[in-house]
């Protein structure tokens, strides 16, 4: 089984706390991982791009190969569709439908939301409203993780340790406030399907 | 032991504290930051003394690794590709002097220019300086040839560049460390004038550096990082170099058929690729960045063996190869999902909320509208972004420190008054010098010096700067009532806007500085405050 994912969002919108979760799961679980961040002049606010591969066989390439994406993971809902040339037609687009509006020219929200919905296999969510539900505003992050889960290949005890150990020196509390964010986009997600 | 999630570029931190060095020179660049910021943050690091210093510039950096090699410590030196034009000087003649304790040298390329002013080749300077070059294709290659490396400069007694690309050093995966090594103790060269390249002795370290190609070239096919691997369709042999060859392989999961020469290691083992070059009907060439083993291969009358690669465009002439180049390369079916949809606009980076340079470039842009447009010469740092809408105020970036001398140049040609914007990090790299150049012709120009107290653009390093900007401009001779602090604030628009119309209208040398911390650093710094009260 292998895994590759594009994690998409806005610089300083924390995507690779996202990456890191997912990739202290997969090792944890006994796979490879190769991970590809963008560092330097985009943070300042560009689109920023992950490409995150996980596998139970060696892998190769760092960049995941344009139309073979398992999953575009996003925290921004334009950014989600940038990144459609890399997702497998299979593949799921998972994102927050939050925008992130930065730029004088961001679309009509309405238009990006029907370009999302045209996608086969996608959830559209709002991770930061959950977020704020649970009293929990900087967990956006693990809500999106959590609506990705189920595609992920990964047993759901993998990603608590991974939580836990990414959020322990913080204390009990904060490690408790992420995996209840988890839980409520793992939630979300399965009635999205079913809808 | 457990494998660690390491960059690349931690992978070769890691890899220099296990190999016993004991110290690390850099200037901050994309993409090569994170490897001393490792080494600066370790703790493993600092309970062994190992000194992780941010110098002035790469030269300064390079020459105090040297510096460090001369007493028989082993050092290593980072920096971007582009930092290797300012250490050139030192690099060049520290393949002549050789080393004493092992040196290696890391340059980070970055081809597509993700963050950068051109795609050069660090390897080209490799083979200029006729050291050998070390080239990983990941993550756990560079941790091992950083042991290497230094072995193998110590047995020739030369300095190694370590070439790496972005995409390598950007890119996380599973490192697995073997047990360290303790440092070396202060020896001196056994002979005291090995690095005195006086005409005389210069020739004879020349005609030794010479002498040792046939070692370097051995060491290159024996050392493991060069590897021939056979298959059975000899219609075409292939050369990877780097992480290109895991572009090949993402497109072999099986294996692939063709030979493969893989490479790792320069100067080129020449039996390998004879080897491969004998047994095959043509030769492709995949490699991140210039064409440059393709070139040898093919010669200027292209009248050996056929060789295909960036030249004949069945890859790209520029840019970075993914595995989708190298499945066209090969004519094999190339895979894509849909378009990305019309609606989808750009998001370039900009300026973050809060910053001090959009203050200063409201004002100086108010101030510069009694002038025609085309006057503001600048540099490299995050105030570049200044180039982009709203600002539009600057019309030059070219190299650290060229904003200050370019300014000069258009003022000696005419156009007066001539802006130079600069950070206070990219001042002390290369601004000082060309400051002088200027007080000394008392040219009319006004040099801004956009102090935030940190190298802001690779995250917030110690900027060599830091508290004396004005010491050193009054040094350089710059008249006291000319040198203007001001801080970049809103509510000092029309205070600020007045000093920069007072200061274009100087017909001399004039140098304003705005000084206010990077909001960045200023919020990491909050952060940190807040964190410590709640402990």
């Amino acid at each position: 089984m292998k895994k590759d994912i594009i994690l998409s969002g806005v610089g300083g919108q924390g995507i690779l706390s996202i990456a890191a979760t997912i990739g202290l799961a997969a090792v944890d679980k006994g796979w490879y991982l190769k991970q590809a961040e963008v560092h330097g002049m985009s943070q300042r606010g560009g689109d920023v791009q992950s490409h995150l591969r996980v596998s139970e066989n060696v892998i190769h390439s760092d960049l995941i190969p344009m139309g073979q994406a398992d999953m575009i993971l996003s925290v921004e809902p334009m950014e989600s569709l940038r990144y459609l040339p890399y997702l497998h037609k299979d593949g799921w687009l998972v994102t927050n439908s939050k925008s992130f509006i930065n730029i004088s020219n961001y679309p009509d929200i309405e238009k990006v939301f029907a370009e999302i919905k045209k996608i086969k296999n996608h959830i559209l969510i709002d991770a930061d409203e959950i977020a704020a539900g649970l009293n929990a505003p900087k967990s956006a992050n693990m809500v999106m993780l959590g609506a990705a889960f189920a595609f992920l290949g990964i047993e759901r005890n993998y990603f608590e340790n991974a939580i836990r150990n990414l959020f322990g020196r913080k204390g009990e509390e904060v490690v408790n406030i992420n995996i209840n964010a988890f839980n409520a986009g793992v939630e979300f997600a399965q009635q999205y399907i079913k809808k | 032991m457990q494998k660690q999630l390491l960059l690349g570029d931690e992978a070769i931190a890691v890899g220099a504290i296990d190999a016993g060095i004991s110290g690390i020179y850099a200037y901050p660049g994309t993409p090569s930051t994170e490897i001393t910021e490792y080494v600066h943050s370790s703790k493993e690091a600092q309970q062994k003394g190992i000194l992780a210093s941010w110098g002035a510039n790469e030269k300064t950096a390079m020459e105090t690794a040297l510096g460090m090699s001369y007493a028989g410590k082993r050092a290593m030196v980072c920096m971007k590709h582009v930092g290797l034009n300012v250490a050139a000087d030192p690099f060049m003649n520290a393949a002549i002097t050789g080393v004493n304790g092992g040196l290696i040298v890391v340059s980070a390329d970055d081809p597509s220019m993700h963050s950068s002013q051109n795609e050069q080749d660090s390897r080209i300077y490799g083979k200029f300086a006729n050291v050998p070059i070390l080239e990983p294709s990941n993550q756990q290659e560079a941790y091992d040839m950083v042991h290497y490396g230094f072995e193998l400069s110590e047995k020739f007694k030369v300095p190694v560049l370590m070439r790496i690309t972005t995409r390598l050093a950007h890119s996380r995966a599973g490192v697995g460390r073997i047990e360290g090594r303790k440092q070396n103790d202060m020896s001196l060269p056994s002979d005291l004038r090995q690095f005195v390249l006086l005409p005389a002795i210069a020739r004879k370290r020349y005609n030794m550096l010479l002498g040792n190609q046939s070692g370097f070239r051995s060491e290159s096919a024996s050392a493991g990082f060069n590897q021939l691997i056979d298959g059975p369709d000899k219609s075409m042999g292939i050369i990877a170099c780097g992480i290109a060859y895991n572009y090949l392989m993402e497109n072999f999961p099986q294996g692939c058929p063709f030979p493969v020469l893989k490479i790792g290691q320069y100067p080129l083992p020449v039996n390998l690729v004879e080897n491969l070059a004998d047994t095959t009907e043509q030769i492709m060439v995949l490699e991140d960045g210039y064409p440059m083993v393709e070139e040898l291969l093919a010669g200027l009358l292209q009248r050996g063996i056929k060789v295909s690669g960036r030249f004949d465009e069945r890859i790209p002439r520029t840019g970075e190869l993914n595995p989708n180049i190298v499945a066209r390369a090969f004519g094999m079916a190339d895979t894509h999902g849909l378009p990305s949809p019309e609606i989808v606009v750009g998001r370039p980076p900009s300026m973050c909320v809060g910053c001090p340079h959009i203050d200063s470039y409201n004002a100086m842009n108010e101030a510069l509208l009694d002038y025609s447009k085309g006057r503001v010469f600048s540099d490299i740092g995050c105030y570049t972004l200044g180039a982009l809408p709203p600002f539009e105020s600057i019309n030059s970036c070219v190299d650290m420190g060229a904003s200050i001398t370019m300014a000069k140049g258009a003022a000696d040609a005419g156009l007066v008054p001539a802006v130079a914007v600069i950070g206070d990090s990219t001042f002390c790299h290369s601004g000082m010098t060309g400051l002088l150049d200027a007080v000394i012709a008392k040219s009319p120009i006004t040099v801004v010096i956009l102090d935030n107290s940190t190298t802001g653009m690779t995250g917030g390093q110690n900027s060599a700067a830091f508290g004396r900007v004005k010491d050193i401009v009054t040094g350089l001779g710059v008249e006291p009532e000319h040198i203007r602090i001001l801080k970049p604030l809103k509510k000092n628009h029309e205070e600020n806007t007045q000093v920069f119309k007072e200061e274009l209208a100087y017909n001399g040398v004039s140098v304003i500085i705005p000084t206010r911390e990077c909001i960045q650093t200023l919020n990491r710094r909050m952060r940190e405050k807040f964190k410590n009260k709640a402990n």
